[in-house]
């Protein structure tokens, strides 16, 4: 069969606003979860248990549970929670920002772990409270250990952006679709759409890895 | 707030609803269980062409790893089905399209070669974290160069790999419930099936959830114990 790359150039318009909205989708996910998963991870590391035992069951049950159908049940449950029809967009944020508050807690909570304990123990015995030697102590250096990880999650929360496909979300892999329903060019069109996710998430990934060399901290 | 939701767990144990459940749990687990037996297989390849002074194999298990890790795997899993057939040669085209189950087959394709990229670099690190001096020590005993990989770090590698093995089976299986956008009925699948028949996606979705969240449980029981007894004496292991 003969290739025709024209294709790509005459809808480009329609799927890089495809890629706008993953992109969008992306960051607004990061900037709205990974706050959430602080607070989800200092209820896991949290002495007092009504927080440690909610916190822990809600990490659990997410992170058992694929993200596909954790947005099936967001696409399903929130028009009946808030009794009327919601957006794909909003549902799909829903379930985007609540499925990764998980994987960014354990981030979070491996950092927090990282740190010494005499960090913590020094800090509370020159008079800090539990919750200034938290914020002024333990999490800026819990912080800079964990920007890798944060990183490389950054990089799989733009790959999960594809999963928004299945409840008919314009994201850069359902406008594809929808040109190859419409141009029947199915290789051009899906080895285009590869080829970007490849460089964007190749360029994060590399990025991560660089962190990686720096975040450490002298000890 | 408007919650009158009547629930009917019943309906679940009545065909259609029943068989679809019953299939989709045996699918999902068939699928990710093969689909990691082959990561394995293919990971631990690519992983060690990553530790061998060949330039040539280093680069290539290196692209091996890059190019399919990143890339979504919905979209390779589009490529797999949608475009792979179409660059066949004709002949080759028409036996593939001719087989059972091809959506079948692509997804064991794609998410076994998506699950080895990851499998290769936990291969990686695991070889990587083993200390210099087991590898100094053992040649300094007599052994040779690939005696050193079979019989000192192989078996240790293995067993610090436990816990990022376990977990990559569970990736596998979380990754499988992607099929069903091509069309390969899994647990996912079928809970989406009853809940557009019946309109009763709570009772759907939560037999979805308890297949994934039931398996976790078992594999990190097992997992724990497998870890306890192959425990390697004098190591902090528990991190």
């Amino acid at each position: 069969m003969g290739f025709d790359w024209a294709v790509i150039h005459d809808n480009l318009p329609f799927l890089m606003r495809g890629l706008w909205n993953s992109v969008q989708l992306a960051a607004i996910t990061v900037v709205l979860s990974f706050p959430l998963g602080c607070i989800v991870a200092l209820g896991r590391i949290s002495r007092r248990r009504w927080l440690r035992y909610p916190a822990t069951m809600l990490v659990h049950a997410l992170r058992s549970n694929p993200l596909i159908l954790i947005v099936f049940w967001f696409f399903f449950l929130v028009p009946i929670l808030t009794g009327r029809p919601v957006g794909d967009f909003a549902s799909v944020l829903a379930a985007f920002v609540v499925f990764f508050s998980a994987y960014f807690a354990e981030i979070v909570r491996s950092g927090i772990q990282s740190v010494r304990r005499g960090q913590l123990e020094a800090a509370l015995s020159t008079g800090l409270t539990y919750a200034q030697a938290m914020r002024f102590i333990v999490l800026p250096q819990a912080l800079r250990s964990m920007t890798p990880s944060l990183a490389t999650e950054c990089v799989i929360v733009f790959q999960g952006t594809t999963i928004a496909y299945v409840v008919g979300m314009r994201e850069f892999l359902h406008t594809t679709f929808l040109v190859t329903e419409r141009t029947m060019r199915p290789v051009e069109l899906y080895l285009f759409a590869a080829l970007v996710y490849f460089v964007v998430c190749l360029a994060g990934s590399i990025f991560a890895r660089r962190l990686e060399g720096k975040a450490g901290i002298p000890r | 707030m408007n919650l009158n939701y009547t629930f009917n767990w019943g309906m679940l144990l009545v065909d259609p609803a029943r068989s679809w459940i019953l299939n989709g749990i045996a699918m999902t687990i068939g699928l990710s269980l093969l689909a990691w037996v082959f990561a394995l297989a293919i990971g631990v390849t690519i992983g060690s062409m990553r530790m061998t002074r060949s330039r040539w194999l280093r680069f290539l298990g290196g692209a091996y790893v890059e190019l399919f890790r990143n890339v979504p795997l919905l979209v390779q899993l589009f490529i797999w089905f949608f475009v792979f057939p179409l660059l066949l040669p004709r002949d080759w085209m028409m036996a593939w399209n001719g087989l059972d189950h091809v959506p079948l087959l692509t997804a064991l394709i794609g998410l076994s070669l998506y699950m080895a990229a990851r499998v290769a670099e936990q291969i990686r690190s695991g070889i990587a974290a083993i200390p210099k001096g087991q590898f100094a020590a053992a040649r300094s005993t007599g052994l040779g160069e690939f005696q050193v990989y079979r019989h000192v770090i192989a078996p240790y590698a293995f067993r610090v790999m436990i816990p990022a093995i376990a977990s990559e089976f569970m990736t596998t299986f979380k990754n499988s419930a992607l099929a069903l956008t091509i069309g390969v009925a899994e647990i996912t699948y079928a809970a989406r099936s009853i809940e557009s028949w019946s309109f009763r996606g709570i009772e759907a979705f939560t037999v979805a959830s308890a297949t994934y969240m039931t398996t976790t449980a078992f594999v990190v029981l097992f997992m724990g114990w497998l870890e306890r007894r192959l425990r390697i004496p004098g190591l902090i292991a528990r991190r």
